[in-house]
């Protein structure tokens, strides 16, 4: 696995600057900027419909805004084929979504060691990698059980293993505990938290939950298509 | 890079096969339906290698005459054709009489001596008829000769063939005995029919494309949640090469399943092959091996074939790591190229239609019905899409139904056009078909008023043909009979050719009324004579050598026996004052056309070689009369014919094809059928959510029942209608290209009727599974 | 709440010396204010008298705080009554932050920024009360989670407002 290793490691992580994007009349982005460095956790807050899903699609390169640029580590996305993208899916970026993202015919050990194996890590190997994930996030008596056998939690524990599996230097986490109740979304949270920090992983968190938020360093907010970051806005004013 | 491949295929593979339980049944199911195709595949792939060894077991058990005037050798024997036929079905055999040490005489495969006078070796088919209580009237053609052993496998065109020898000892006595040197001779494809051979032709693409179709429909199952799975790639960061490889690896799985699985079947299949009733003897199963160039390219073709179809399908398709989009769903289909191929075929055989079919032309034919039927099937998504976005309306059921085939109608589409293909090509034959075979049954009908058999036999004299004629007349089952005798007489005062042989007339003695089958005439009375089939010159007549014709005046030599066999005795005879008289087309036997004269105007007694020829009408009273006449005149005696020209024993053939094409059209359809009911039952679990939404609603069972039923009526009924246009189209420019007129409009009545039958099939084997996914725990999530 | 009704509470296990009570207090409960001796000694003077406890016995060494206190029948009955009455819900009816956004539209200073402040310092609040209750027991979750939902609902109601500022504005400036 390579890594888009660059001599401008020292700037920020990943930039956005003046981001638009439409779908039909409606502008989803309209001059977001967003910055965030390694190993920090930056929460994108903002009502449902405010762009906050769209903001963390550009910035994984999963869609192409209509204006503006997203850099990765000085490399721009928009300039990289698909091909390039999607390798930087595979070895730098991690996902971890509301539901939905684990391969239903997969047993949750597999899954985990699916993005290895997509990068060319022989199956053993990825497997023994992925157990060890599972125990870190204390899913391992799950692993030979399919994603429609276990619980919420469990699953989503399962997203943020296979999320973290590859050692990626982003996590984009959209609303990673939207279907699971408090308790055991805290427990996500917690669980993603401290392994992005442990691996030095920087983390994109969307949530509209304020609880949630708090388990970041940062916190931006997403309205009418513009993100603010409202950290240093306070800083500003103290 | 390409190992690089290989592990990406690989991957696909390993989800195929590590799927649980959902994902086992897709794959089962898929394999399944690969499976089936492929048995049927390999099945007509063994077309060629058993055509091959029947031609090449006919061919060894043909007997070698020797030339005229050649030396016979020691173990040389006589031989005599010997056909009957039996309620139908024909009964062949060779009678045989050796010339001298019967253990040394050459004989048949089969056989492991030459039968002595009054024995008989039969084929097993004919020995089970012949003990057989069904059999009993055959039986009594034999009766004077005991079965002495069973003629093998090798010396029989397929298992179901009746065939014997007979030995005899009469065969010596004839006036020109054919003696035997060998059996075997090379049958090299003899030339067919061109309307045969397109028969054949749109036969086999009528069956196989369908069968393609359903290979490819296999291929596509599950296709909803692969989507799914394909996006969760996308998103851990598999570019596009990767995710349509692993997809491919996919389906190469299930194709490589279907193969084995096919496999599998084919050779259970095999082993019943023999007892299927198939014209020409029936086949073997050790005949059923498939071509191996043939079952190469089906076992390289198939995987490939799977392989090139799930990327072409994933061509419009566009995995985002977000999602699946399809293009083209909100554009609509485009019409105006599914319309090039259709026209482009109608338009080969419409061109074609002008001329008559020669060998040059069979693949344009061949390429036309492909081209019009594959053309029809891809218009067909277009034509349900345009029909079903215009349906609204009706009951909730029909609206649930129509509004599921409006968002997404190209899986319907794409399984009906099976159907299509299969029921408009079986169709289009269905009309060449009855065409043909009313073109048979009129020629025959043109014959002799009610006259249904015609027996014949070489005789010495004329008080010998008389002889037979009476015997004829007595027999049972003979209503009426009518005695012709037909010499053909060397012309006095002509040159003989190169080969010594004297030019000859054929003159034909019978009595008015029997002269009245043959030909037209405004009166007759004993002591006239007629010519007929003249056109004033004998222009038409310059190749006919002995039928030419005869005018007054023309001096005709009653010695007509053949030289060589007699002494020769000079006995001119004067053709009188004849009568100009028409011909009556007769299409079986000899050909009528020359001089007729009646019995006071001809010294028939002084001829020596004339064939006697009885036309016998039968006896409706009596069953069987035709057996009975059969049974009269008896087998073992090598001069004697007789013809059957009663249409259902002459179409029996046909008959058997025409019911196997409706027959493979229908197993088609129910092929397809079962892909349907894979395809609805895995669209209802996609579905199971909504379902159990619907049923928290409490909409009733019928209602998703009937909502069922109409997914799959609609695209089916829309398919039957394009099928029945395209194929009476198809037909019509079939029979203009055979030259017939159409005969049988009704032909498509029995095929939809079916494919209505499979509507409900369909909707009811779906209904368990419905009733199963509409159980409330569907409303749990994963 | 109430100290008196706590400390009664917390005898009820068994006997305690003034100083003991202090001390379970502030671990179970104290967390940012921990409790004063005086309060602690008033507190008990008071229940004495009011015969919710008695005296269990004294320490050598004299001291106020050398007093063992144990909880009497009347003062079981007492703990009883308090821990069945509900509370009642606070209205929260009398909002600051409602004065100061409609004072800021008033005075056509911007509510937004206002509002954007107020939410940075309760989130500021939240992540502060999150990395405690991740590194601390169960009881520190609890009362940490307390106050974080009310942290929240004040943020969702910062955020309603906020998408509400102009509706606002305009009542305002009737």
């Amino acid at each position: 696995m390579t890594r888009t290793d660059s001599a401008e490691s020292t700037g920020p992580l990943l930039t956005a600057t003046r981001l638009r994007k439409t779908y039909g009349p409606t502008a989803a982005l309209n001059g977001a900027e967003f910055t965030i460095d390694s190993g920090e956790i930056v929460a994108v807050m903002g009502p449902s419909g405010s762009g906050k899903s769209t903001l963390l699609h550009c910035l994984a390169g999963i869609i192409t805004p209509e204006g503006g640029t997203v850099h990765y580590r000085g490399h721009e996305l928009s300039a990289m084929s698909d091909a390039q993208r999607s390798k930087l899916r595979r070895g730098d970026f991690g996902f971890v979504f509301q539901f939905g993202q684990l391969v239903p015919e997969l047993t949750c050990a597999e899954n985990i060691a699916l993005p290895l194996r997509l990068a060319g890590t022989n199956r053993k190997e990825a497997e023994s990698c992925a157990l060890e994930w599972m125990a870190r996030l204390e899913v391992d008596d799950v692993r030979s059980k399919r994603p429609g056998q276990v619980s919420g939690g469990q699953g989503q524990r399962v997203a943020v293993a296979r999320a973290l599996a590859a050692r990626p230097r982003v996590i984009f986490a959209d609303e990673p505990t939207g279907a699971l109740d408090s308790l055991n979304g805290e427990r996500v949270m917690e669980l993603l938290t401290t392994a992005a920090r442990e691996t030095n992983a920087a983390v994109v968190l969307v949530t509209h939950e304020a609880r949630v938020a708090a388990y970041s360093d940062r916190e931006v907010v997403v309205r009418d298509g513009q993100a603010r970051d409202i950290t240093s806005a306070t800083a500003g004013i103290a | 890079m390409i190992l690089r491949w290989c592990r990406e295929l690989g991957m696909g593979a390993g989800f195929a096969l590590s799927g649980g339980r959902p994902g086992w049944t897709r794959m089962l199911l898929t394999a399944l339906g690969v499976g089936l195709g492929v048995m049927l595949l390999l099945l007509a792939s063994t077309a060629p290698t058993v055509r091959d060894a029947m031609q090449d077991r006919m061919g060894a058990r043909s007997p070698v005459f020797l030339e005229e005037g050649e030396e016979a050798g020691g173990d040389a024997l006589l031989a005599s054709y010997e056909l009957t036929g039996f309620r139908g079905t024909m009964v062949s055999g060779l009678l045989l009489e050796p010339l001298g040490d019967p253990e040394a005489a050459v004989r048949p495969p089969g056989i492991d001596r030459i039968p002595t006078a009054g024995e008989l070796y039969v084929s097993p088919a004919l020995r089970d008829l012949l003990r057989s209580e069904d059999g009993a009237l055959l039986a009594e053609r034999f009766d004077e000769a005991s079965i002495v052993g069973v003629i093998g496998a090798e010396g029989l065109s397929g298992p179901h063939e009746l065939h014997f020898y007979l030995g005899t000892d009469t065969l010596s006595k004839e006036p020109a005995p054919s003696a035997v040197s060998s059996f075997g001779e090379d049958r090299s494809n003899s030339g067919m029919d061109p309307v045969f051979v397109m028969l054949i032709v749109v036969i086999i693409v009528v069956l196989l494309l369908p069968i393609g179709v359903f290979v490819l429909t296999a291929v596509r199952f599950g296709g909803e949640s692969r989507d799914r799975r394909l996006s969760a790639l996308r998103l851990m960061g598999a570019d596009n090469g990767m995710t349509r490889r692993i997809a491919a690896g996919e389906s190469l799985v299930g194709a490589l399943l279907g193969l084995l699985v096919g496999a599998c079947l084919f050779l259970v299949a095999r082993m019943f092959v023999g007892e299927v009733p198939l014209p020409y003897g029936g086949v073997s199963p050790a005949d059923t091996v498939p071509a191996p160039l043939i079952a190469a390219s089906i076992v390289v073709l198939v995987p490939a074939c799977a392989v090139l179809v799930t990327l072409f399908a994933l061509r419009k398709v566009a995995v985002s790591p977000l999602g699946v989009s399809r293009e083209g769903t909100d554009r609509g289909r485009r019409l105006w190229w599914r319309l090039v191929l259709p026209a482009v075929g109608i338009a080969i055989l419409a061109v074609l239609g002008g001329g008559s079919a020669s060998a040059a032309d069979e693949w344009a034919i061949v390429t036309g019905v492909l081209m019009t039927l594959t053309g029809f099937t891809l218009l067909l998504p277009w034509i349900v899409e345009v029909v079903v976005a215009r349906l609204r309306g009706g009951p909730l059921s029909w609206q649930l139904a129509t509004r599921r085939l409006q968002l997404n109608s190209g899986p319907a589409a794409r399984t009906v056009s099976g159907i299509t293909i299969a029921v408009a090509g079986a169709i289009a034959l269905q009309m060449l078909f009855s065409a043909v075979d009313e073109a048979d049954r009129e020629a025959t009908g043109q014959g002799p008023s009610q006259v249904q058999l015609v027996a014949s036999s070489s005789v010495d004299s004329s008080a010998e043909g008389l002889a037979f004629a009476r015997g004829i007349d007595g027999a049972e089952g003979v209503a009426s009979s009518f005695s012709i005798l037909r010499a053909d007489l060397p012309l006095v005062g002509a040159e003989p050719d190169s080969s010594g042989r004297q030019e000859r007339r054929s003159v034909v003695v019978a009595d008015c009324a029997a002269l009245d089958k043959l030909i037209t005439f405004s009166s007759c009375a004993d002591g006239d004579a007629f010519v007929a089939g003249a056109d004033g010159d004998g222009d038409s007549f310059a190749d006919r050598g002995d039928a030419s014709v005869v005018r007054p005046g023309d001096r005709l030599d009653l010695d007509n026996a053949y030289p060589g066999t007699g002494v020769t005795d000079p006995r001119p005879w004067d053709v009188p004052r004849v009568e100009q008289a028409g011909t009556r087309e007769f299409t079986v036997g000899e050909t009528y056309e020359g001089l007729f004269v009646t019995p006071s105007a001809f010294p028939v007694e002084e001829l020596s070689d004339i064939r006697s020829t009885v036309l016998i009408t039968l006896d409706p009273r009596v069953p069987d009369a035709a057996e009975h006449v059969r049974n009269h005149i008896g087998i073992g005696d090598p001069g004697l014919t007789l013809h059957a020209l009663s249409p259902d024993a002459n179409s029996t053939e046909m008959a058997a094809v025409g019911d196997a094409l409706r027959a493979a059209a229908i197993v088609t359809m129910a092929v397809i059928g079962a892909s349907m009911v894979v395809s609805t039952i895995e669209q209802l679990r996609d579905r199971k959510r909504q379902l159990s939404v619907l049923v928290a609603f409490g909409t009733d069972r019928s209602t998703l029942g009937a909502s069922v039923l109409w997914q799959t009526a609609i695209p089916v009924v829309i398919g039957l209608v394009i099928a029945t246009g395209c194929g009476l189209g198809l037909g019509l420019l079939l029979l203009r290209m055979a030259g017939l007129p159409v005969t049988d409009w009704l032909s498509f009545v029995p095929l939809v009727g079916a494919g209505l039958a499979m509507v409900v099939l369909v909707t009811l084997a779906s209904l368990p599974s419905l009733w199963q996914m509409m159980r409330p725990d569907g409303l749990r999530t994963e | 709440m109430s100290i008196s009704n706590t400390l009664l509470g917390l005898l009820e296990s068994g006997p305690r010396h003034g100083y003991d009570l202090k001390r379970t207090f502030d671990e179970r409960f104290g967390h940012d204010r921990p409790l004063h001796y005086g309060q602690v000694y008033s507190t008990m003077s008071r229940l004495l008298k009011n015969g919710l406890v008695e005296v269990d016995g004294v320490e050598a060494g004299g001291g106020p705080e050398r007093k063992r206190y144990a909880i009497t029948d009347a003062g079981i009955t007492d703990v009883g009554r308090w821990l069945a009455t509900p509370e009642k819900p606070e209205p929260y009816l009398q909002s600051t932050l409602y004065t100061k956004v409609v004072l800021a539209l008033l005075t056509g200073r911007d509510a937004a920024d206002l509002l954007d402040a107020q939410r940075a310092e309760h989130l500021r609040l939240m992540r502060e009360l999150t990395r405690r209750k991740t590194n601390g027991d169960l009881g520190d979750q609890l009362i940490c989670d307390h106050a974080l939902f009310h942290l929240e609902a004040d943020l969702r109601w910062l955020e309603l407002t906020a998408d509400r500022l102009d509706r606002l504005a305009g009542e305002v400036g009737k």
